[in-house]
């Protein structure tokens, strides 16, 4: 693969969040890539890490929270320690990001079409300089976009507050103004979960949809891998902070290598194989703070060794396939 | 809103508005006593005078019928006559109101004025030295009393500075023929610059002492919901969508946190009422508050209770107008 | 009541682990050191205003002409014996500020104590029992509310006339739907809890659940209100003074003495400072303490 390919390249990031307790390491050593074009999926329950992974990149991180090392290249751009005003520049424009819930995402005071216009405002370098023709242009394009996403009568609701819409098209909208500058990413933060289950699969098309039409990469923040299988090129499973286990999405949900990645497929009903019954993992997330060197999943892991007491890192698992699981490594040996 | 809705709403104000005359007659009622005496208390009237009181007040009818013409009366705009000023109470009242509603609008903007920039910094510089004065300024503002602090700022600014006037409206040489009755209107409308800067520097004094615990109580709402409103994930997602700094602050957290403070700047308003007759009293302010307290000592019962009525009945207005602009200000609340 | 009271009294009701969060509340409460602090001011004056008599350096109705608009000990003029200087009069200021705490402390526990009465026992009423009992009380507190509390006051104290007993009147008549509103609420909320409904059950009456079961589960918020309102109403008293309508020449009280001096600011800027520094501090002190007290007792502040 080419350097060319690559849009986003995560190098060893470490965010903490610093609590009386200590140092929360939220993200601890996450490795990320993101190729033009393509869709991954990040997976994992909540607490994983993995949407301060991509508040990191998007430079999000608020206090207490702080990134503390690591190297986020985006389009042969460094981000860290890029200036606030660099950095603005990049987010909406480059980098977009929906969230979890459009109704809290929208601001309830301000019309839809109105937080449209100004994120047109702030990144479409196309526009015309100033005057009417700028605000007229904006609409034009206000409406095309809501037109974009599948809003019926764009020109009519662009006065409209955001609790004048259905979730449903809440959702579209807030999808609608984080594409309006064509990004070259988009970071989808659990795009359906607060949605019911027919317009999830229409959002999710939507985003697929779009993404071939306009050629962007999009990453797909989730717990669902049933999501994952359907929507995503490639999927990265974290857990407590790291990644562990990666590679393209028949590989993986095939031949899953991480016995957590294994535990998640068989807690999803339609992906797990017929006949074998649905099973949550027990236990929980491990608490942040002053974690051992060992395996992170050890207290929770069916197959767990005394060769796990010890830090492990990422290794491969086959072609463009990398886990974090000392079991691998004993294969390849034997 | 609707015009049915709030035809609703206002039809909800008629029992507490009834309930507030029924307080403020038996405030008079339930004084032992004979009522015509207590009303006329140490002024000078008539026998006719005496005789034609106690037949506008029913005294001779049963005390749920003396309500009843109370109420008719309080209805038409007849609360009696002051025997001090020798006109009806209502008139004496009216011609009172302007120097009153002036100075607590005054206040009111100077109260909004600084309390809101001064919450917004409070939230944003949180735990700075800005944030931590501000909390102890609002709370010397609301443990202040406030004629005490009037005549602290008389003693600096009039008395040791010398540089406003002790108390009035406006000053001899500034007198001018009114239009409205609101002096820092009526010196403009008459061309009179000079005039209007005179009228300034008498209202400053009170109004700042009038409007000084409120904006201890705004900027206290104002840092409160700020930082309530930029926890919020549209803020985020405002953040995320790369606007600049100061879009983000004042389009999209102000105009929330703008909600709470809006609706309790209406209902102190209110509470500036209250405060008028002590900063008026301090001030020697020619307004209701002052008049009231003048009355009190003159006996000048029929003026007294009127200015309660009027009080609360302003009063109940104000939290109405406070509802109406919080629900208006907010697109979520559906009515 | 005490703090003292609740702690031995009636809130072991609500089982042992209601005990054990009062007392880390009041942990939480002790360890907030301004806090502390204002409930030492607090202390101070009311000590101040039971031992007056014998703190006092002079009489403080004891006029003395020679001595008119002296300034006080550091200024020309002034002797150490009458420290902050002496009145229109020639009374001691010092000695005027000390006796008159006794004022706005009696007169402020008075209406709060009165208040604190008549707002539980109705707020426990409506709460409890609904239906009309609620509706008319409900309504009576809203149309109190209606009223501007200072008119409200000046407007009864014109009717009633000027004294001790009617100050607190005028100042209870409307104080009292403050902790009526609270107890109503907290009362509503509690009435369907499952130990008073198991008392219900055996058959307690409604006397009994209302004081045995829930008042002690709701006397914290009602205690938080009240020393925030003790400072509202010592403002007021102080107010209603300084107009004139409150205590009478020449018992001294701090408002008061703020209006006496408000002849002399030309000359004698200590006639009227002192006496309101006194209010000043005093009240400052109740709601910092008040504050710490919601802090660490009201679980809505709580992160």
């Amino acid at each position: 693969m080419s350097q060319n390919d690559i849009l986003l390249e995560v190098e060893d990031l470490r965010t903490v969040f610093d609590t009386s307790e200590g140092a929360v390491r939220a993200v601890d050593g996450v490795d990320v890539t993101v190729r033009r074009g393509e869709c991954l999926g990040v997976v994992g329950e909540s607490g994983s890490g993995k949407s301060v992974t991509f508040s990191s990149v998007m430079g999000l991180v608020r206090a207490p929270g702080r990134i503390a090392g690591g190297r986020i290249r985006f389009d042969g751009r460094d981000l860290i320690g890029l200036g606030p005003r660099d950095m603005r520049a990049i987010r909406g424009r480059d980098i977009s990001m929906t969230m979890q819930d459009a109704l809290t995402a929208l601001n309830p005071a301000l019309t839809v079409g109105e937080q449209l216009a100004e994120m047109l405002n702030a990144h479409d370098e196309d526009l015309p300089a100033r005057g009417g023709a700028r605000r007229r242009a904006i609409r034009e394009k206000s409406v095309e976009m809501l037109r974009l996403v599948g809003i019926p009568s764009p020109d009519s609701r662009l006065g409209q507050y955001p609790h004048e819409f259905s979730g449903g098209m809440r959702q579209r909208i807030m999808i609608a103004i984080a594409l309006a500058p064509g990004p070259k990413l988009l970071i989808a933060d659990e795009p359906t979960t607060a949605l019911d289950v027919t317009i999830q699969a229409q959002v999710l098309e939507l985003i697929s949809d779009i993404r071939a039409r306009l050629g962007m990469s999009v990453v797909l923040i989730t717990h669902d891998l049933g999501v994952v299988a359907e929507h995503c090129d490639r999927v990265m499973v974290m857990y407590a902070g790291q990644v562990v286990e990666e590679g393209a999405t028949v590989d993986v949900i095939a031949n899953p290598r991480h016995p957590y990645t294994r535990g998640l497929l068989a807690s999803i009903p339609r992906l797990s194989m017929r006949g074998q019954p649905i099973r949550p993992i027990e236990g929980q997330v491990p608490n942040l703070v002053g974690l051992p060197p060992q395996c992170r999943f050890y207290s929770r892991c069916p197959e767990r060794m005394d060769s796990c007491l010890q830090t492990v890192a990422m290794r491969p698992a086959g072609p463009g396939r990398r886990a974090r699981c000392i079991a691998i490594a004993e294969e390849a040996v034997a | 809103m609707s015009l049915g809705k709030l035809t609703e709403r206002l039809l909800h104000l008629v029992p507490v508005l009834l309930g507030v005359s029924v307080i403020v007659f038996l405030m008079m009622a339930l004084t032992p006593g004979d009522p015509v005496d207590i009303m006329i208390g140490d002024q000078s009237v008539t026998p006719e005078e005496e005789q034609a009181m106690r037949e506008d007040l029913g005294l001779d009818l049963p005390v749920h019928r003396q309500f009843l013409v109370f109420l008719g009366n309080a209805v038409q705009g007849d609360f009696g006559t002051s025997f001090y000023h020798r006109r009806p109470v209502f008139d004496v009242i009216v011609e009172r109101l302007p120097a009153t509603i002036e100075l607590s609008l005054v206040a009111l903007v100077i109260a909004l004025m600084t309390a809101i920039p001064l919450g917004v910094l409070a939230a944003i510089r949180r735990n700075s030295i800005l944030d931590k004065m501000a909390t102890v300024g609002s709370l010397l503002g609301v443990s202040l009393p406030g004629f005490w602090f009037g005549i602290l700022l008389l003693m600096l600014f009039a008395v040791h500075l010398q540089l406003l006037p002790v108390s009035g409206r406006i000053g001899f040489d500034s007198e001018i023929e009114p239009i409205t009755h609101f002096l820092l209107i009526d010196t403009l409308l008459r061309g009179r610059p000079d005039a209007f800067w005179d009228a300034l520097k008498h209202i400053l004094l009170p109004a700042i002492t009038l409007g000084l615990p409120m904006t201890a109580i705004l900027m206290r709402v104002t840092r409160t919901s700020m930082l309530e409103v930029m926890r919020q994930d549209y803020i985020v997602f405002a953040e995320a969508k790369g606007l600049r700094r100061g879009r983000i602050l004042f389009r999209h957290a102000l105009k929330n946190a703008l909600i709470p403070t809006v609706s309790v700047a209406a209902i102190e308003t209110g509470s500036l009422l209250g405060g008028n007759m002590i900063v008026e009293t301090v001030f020697g302010w020619p307004g209701l508050g002052r008049l009231v307290v003048e009355s009190v000592f003159l006996r000048n019962y029929p003026l007294v209770q009127a200015a309660v009525l009027f009080y609360a009945v302003t009063y109940v207005l104000l939290n109405f107008i406070a509802d109406l602009l919080y629900t208006t200000l907010n697109p979520r609340v559906k009515l | 009541m005490t703090v003292a009271d609740i702690d031995a009294g009636p809130v072991a009701v609500a089982s042992g682990a209601g005990q054990t969060i009062f007392r880390r509340n009041l942990a939480r409460f002790a360890a907030n050191r301004l806090a502390m602090a204002s409930v030492a001011v607090v202390f101070l004056f009311v000590l101040l205003a039971i031992f007056a008599p014998w703190i006092a350096p002079h009489d403080p109705n004891e006029t003395d002409l020679f001595r008119r608009l002296q300034p006080p000990a550091w200024q020309a003029g002034g002797e150490w014996s009458y420290l902050l200087g002496c009145d229109a009069l020639g009374r001691d200021i010092l000695s005027r500020i000390i006796y008159g705490s006794r004022i706005s402390i009696f007169i402020g526990a008075a209406v709060i104590f009165v208040a604190t009465t008549v707002g539980i026992a109705a707020g426990l009423a409506a709460g409890y029992f609904r239906g009309w009992v609620d509706v008319t009380i409900s309504r009576l507190v809203d149309i109190l509310l209606s009223f501007p509390y200072l008119i409200f006051a000046i407007g009864l104290m014109a009717m009633m006339g000027p004294g001790l007993v009617n100050i607190i009147l005028a100042l209870a008549y409307k104080e009292w739907v403050i902790p009526c509103r609270v107890v109503r609420g907290e009362t509503l909320a509690t009435r369907e809890l499952e130990y008073v409904e198991a008392a219900r059950a055996l058959g307690a009456s409604s006397a009994h659940i209302m004081a045995r079961e829930i008042l002690p589960n709701i006397l914290s918020p009602v205690i938080v209100v009240s020393t925030i309102r003790i400072a509202h109403v010592i403002i007021l008293e102080a107010s209603l003074s300084f107009l004139g309508l409150g205590v009478q020449p020449p018992t001294a009280s701090w408002g008061s003495m703020v209006a006496d001096g408000r002849a002399f600011i030309l000359g004698a800027w200590w006639v009227s400072t002192f006496p309101g520094l006194a209010i000043l501090l005093l009240v400052l002190a109740i709601n910092v303490a008040s504050q710490g007290l919601r802090d660490a007792f009201d679980p809505r502040f709580q992160e």
